[in-house]
């Protein structure tokens, strides 16, 4: 039940994302559903899926990027192979949750919205989860975590390191 | 016979051990050989004794909370031996924070198991569609008027005008379109009702659809609340098979189809114009208005968008008529606001009221204050784009037109409660900060104001001529007032201009002023 977005991921293939293209692309306003159906089934969005989506969908290449690139949730490139989101929003800054974040940073070696220089973790700001009467929150590959303290935070980067 | 427990199933009851909970009491029972039957209900939002278990017995529902799962064993000799427990909170209906409320849109919320439609039938689900069938479309309209209702995503517009402009348009199609984005930080009201009970969100859609003449709808969920895109699938799947979507609804001539759609991390989607170019698969550049979505919305056709709770009353008051929820309330503020207490508050949850109580009633009072114990400085209310407000104006009632009256706004109800360590300095920067993140890009004092707001802002930090950049920003705040297309540029002053207003000792500090602590 946790487990709702998680990171298995298939390498890129051309015919695999023809395939999935193809599954939703008959839906009205598809763009937005096609680009999530591609990075969940392959982690990111690679480039090469870009004019493929815009020939599916009757689209030039351009209009398919810049939805691509308005929306934060599209990535260009694999993340690490786990990603916690840690998150920003008031709520959880009230609660302590910048202290957090660079504590965060301090332990993985890496500022916010950057992936660790070996691949393992991805970490990333959110801009709130829902979870703001538990505050401060994260996300760690789909799982949530309220009540954030310093013990927690660490439990979480180490598994997430793991 | 088995022992009946409850534990919710939603997100923050999960994000603080909910399922580990559950887990633990099944395992635990079966080593006992006890027979248990657990439910997985939304939460009842007194976020604070979360994970909250609840056992049925003859006289109602006990409750325990906050449970761990190392309190497991001890709960349950508790409840084989219905001997004392420290976390016994006796019955939940008697607990004084949930007995305050008035609720009438979260009635079923953490009561129901949100996967069942015959759960929801059988505590008054679809009585609403029922009615409103019976009525017609010109009595429904008038209902809708008559209880006062406005959006509760944060405009306040009245809900009846809306759907009477769609219900008069005349088009081939019509859209009944979900605004599920809830991305103001602070507020979770819409995520609970999705995850707790999804067939309201369901039954008030359906009822817009069938008064306004609609076949299809959409709820548009934002990425951030995966439990909720799979509660509300589940439901929809749900009430398919059971004859509450789909062709001849409830035995009706009509028919209507609805569908999640989920978001990709923009916040402007939130705003309505920007929801439906994302819906149609653009980017999300905010229209300009008019045309309104009410007569040319998703793919050009007449739509009614509404925020979650404002469908989710829909139910309420085609039930118990309008005079019933327009009740409750003052001045036009009828019927009832899911507020939500969040931050650095002892008791954060989801407290549902009448319009009228004053801030400081819902931050002292229902709150009980900081978490930290320390003294309340600042609240922030109605989400990004909403206001600072000092203790000075905690008499402030819970009204649209008593906090536009102070600079403020309600928006979709959410309180964020900061104590005395807070800087006011970096939450007028963040306001800007997040402004510039999120701006859709099309109009230049949202864009680049905001940007520069947070620049100008990083001065005052350093202590560079600080009046000169203080009065630059409240130019650049009145610029991004009246120069933007929507309420993100637009409304972002709200929260920089209060804090510069209300606690201006942190932009312009004494000599002798010791910084706040980090
Ligand atoms: C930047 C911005 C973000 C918004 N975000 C939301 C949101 O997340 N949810 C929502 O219901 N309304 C949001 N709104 C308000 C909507 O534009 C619109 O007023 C609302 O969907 C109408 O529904 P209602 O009448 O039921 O409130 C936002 C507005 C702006 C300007
Ligand atoms: S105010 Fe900002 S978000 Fe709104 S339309 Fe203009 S640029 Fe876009
Ligand atoms: S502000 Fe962090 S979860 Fe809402």
């Amino acid at each position: 039940m946790t487990a709702v977005y998680e990171a298995h991921h298939e390498l890129w293939d051309e015919t695999r994302g023809a395939e999935i293209i193809a599954e939703h692309a008959s839906q009205e306003g598809a763009t937005l559903v096609v680009l999530h159906a591609l990075q969940e089934a392959f982690g990111y969005v690679p480039e090469a899926a870009i004019p493929m989506v815009a020939r599916a969908l009757n689209l030039s290449r351009a209009e398919v990027h810049g939805v691509f690139t308005f929306y934060h949730d599209f990535r260009h490139k694999p993340a690490g192979r786990h990603v916690l989101k840690l998150c920003r929003a008031e709520a959880c800054q009230a609660a302590g949750g910048e202290a957090l974040a660079a504590r965060a940073e301090a332990r993985l070696g890496v500022s916010l919205g950057n992936t660790t220089a070996d691949d393992r973790v991805t970490l990333e700001p959110i801009y709130c989860l829902g979870l703001c009467a538990t505050a401060p929150s994260a996300m760690l590959d789909g799982r949530l975590v309220g009540r954030l303290d310093e013990k927690r935070l660490d439990a979480l980067v180490a598994e997430a390191q793991r | 016979m088995s022992m009946r427990l409850f534990v919710s199933r939603d997100a923050g009851a999960v994000a603080v051990g909910a399922d580990e909970v559950a887990l633990a009491l099944q395992q635990a029972a079966a080593v006992r050989g006890v027979a248990v039957e657990i439910v997985r209900t939304g939460s009842r939002g007194l976020y604070w004794l979360e994970p909250l278990v609840e056992v049925a017995t003859p006289h109602g529902r006990i409750a325990f909370g906050p449970v761990s799962e190392n309190d497991v064993p001890s709960l349950l000799d508790a409840l084989a031996g219905n001997t004392p427990h420290l976390l016994r909170l006796g019955a939940t209906d008697e607990i004084p924070w949930l007995k305050r409320q008035t609720r009438l849109t979260f009635a079923r919320c953490g009561v129901t198991d949100p996967r069942s439609l015959g759960d929801y039938r059988a505590h008054g689900g679809y009585k609403g569609l029922e009615r409103a069938l019976s009525l017609g479309s010109d009595a429904t309209l008038a209902e809708v008027t008559a209880s006062g209702l406005r959006g509760r995503g944060g405009a306040g517009f009245p809900t009846g005008i809306k759907w009477k402009t769609v219900a008069q348009a005349k088009s081939d199609r019509k859209f009944i379109v979900c605004n599920a984005d809830e991305g103001d930080s602070g507020t979770f009201a819409d995520r609970m009702i999705m995850e707790g009970d999804p067939f309201l969100v369901i039954e008030g859609m359906t009822t817009a659809a069938i008064t306004v003449g609609a076949t299809k709808g959409y709820i548009y969920i934002r990425s951030e609340y995966p439990h909720a895109v799979e509660a509300m699938n589940a439901a929809i799947t749900a009430a398919k098979r059971g004859g509450y979507l789909g062709d001849k609804i409830d035995g009706s001539m009509h028919s209507f189809d609805l569908e999640v759609r989920v978001g990709a991390g923009a916040y402007v989607c939130g705003e309505e114009t920007s929801l439906l170019e994302s819906l149609e698969g653009r980017r999300g550049l905010v229209r300009a208005k008019p045309p309104l979505p009410a007569h040319r919305g998703l793919f050009g056709k007449p739509t009614v968008i509404n925020n979650v709770l404002s469908f989710a009353a829909i139910p309420f008051i085609l039930a118990e008529g309008a005079k019933a929820y327009a009740d409750f309330g003052m001045g036009r503020s009828r019927g009832t606001m899911p507020i939500q207490l969040a931050g650095n508050v002892r008791h954060g949850g989801l407290f549902e009221t009448a319009f009228g109580v004053t801030l400081g009633e819902l931050v002292d009072d229902i709150g009980g204050g900081t978490a930290t114990g320390r003294p309340v400085r600042a609240v922030q209310v109605g989400g990004p784009l909403g206001a600072y407000f000092p203790r000075g104006l905690f008499d402030t009632p819970f009204d649209y037109e008593a906090f536009a009256a102070r600079d403020g706004l309600i928006g979709h109800g959410g309180i964020v409660v900061f104590d005395d360590s807070v800087d006011m300095r970096r939450q007028a920067r963040f306001a800007m900060e997040f402004c510039a993140v999120e701006s859709c890009g099309k109009c230049t004092p949202c864009r680049i104001g905001s940007t520069r707001g947070v620049e100008t802002i990083e001065k005052i930090m350093r202590g560079e001529r600080v009046s000169e950049n203080l009065a630059i920003v409240e130019d650049l705040c009145n610029t991004m007032k009246f120069g933007s297309l929507c309420a993100l540029g637009g409304f972002t002053p709200y929260p920089v201009l209060s804090a510069l207003k209300h606690f201006r000792e942190d932009f312009v500090p004494a000599p002798t002023t010791l910084q706040a602590a980090e």
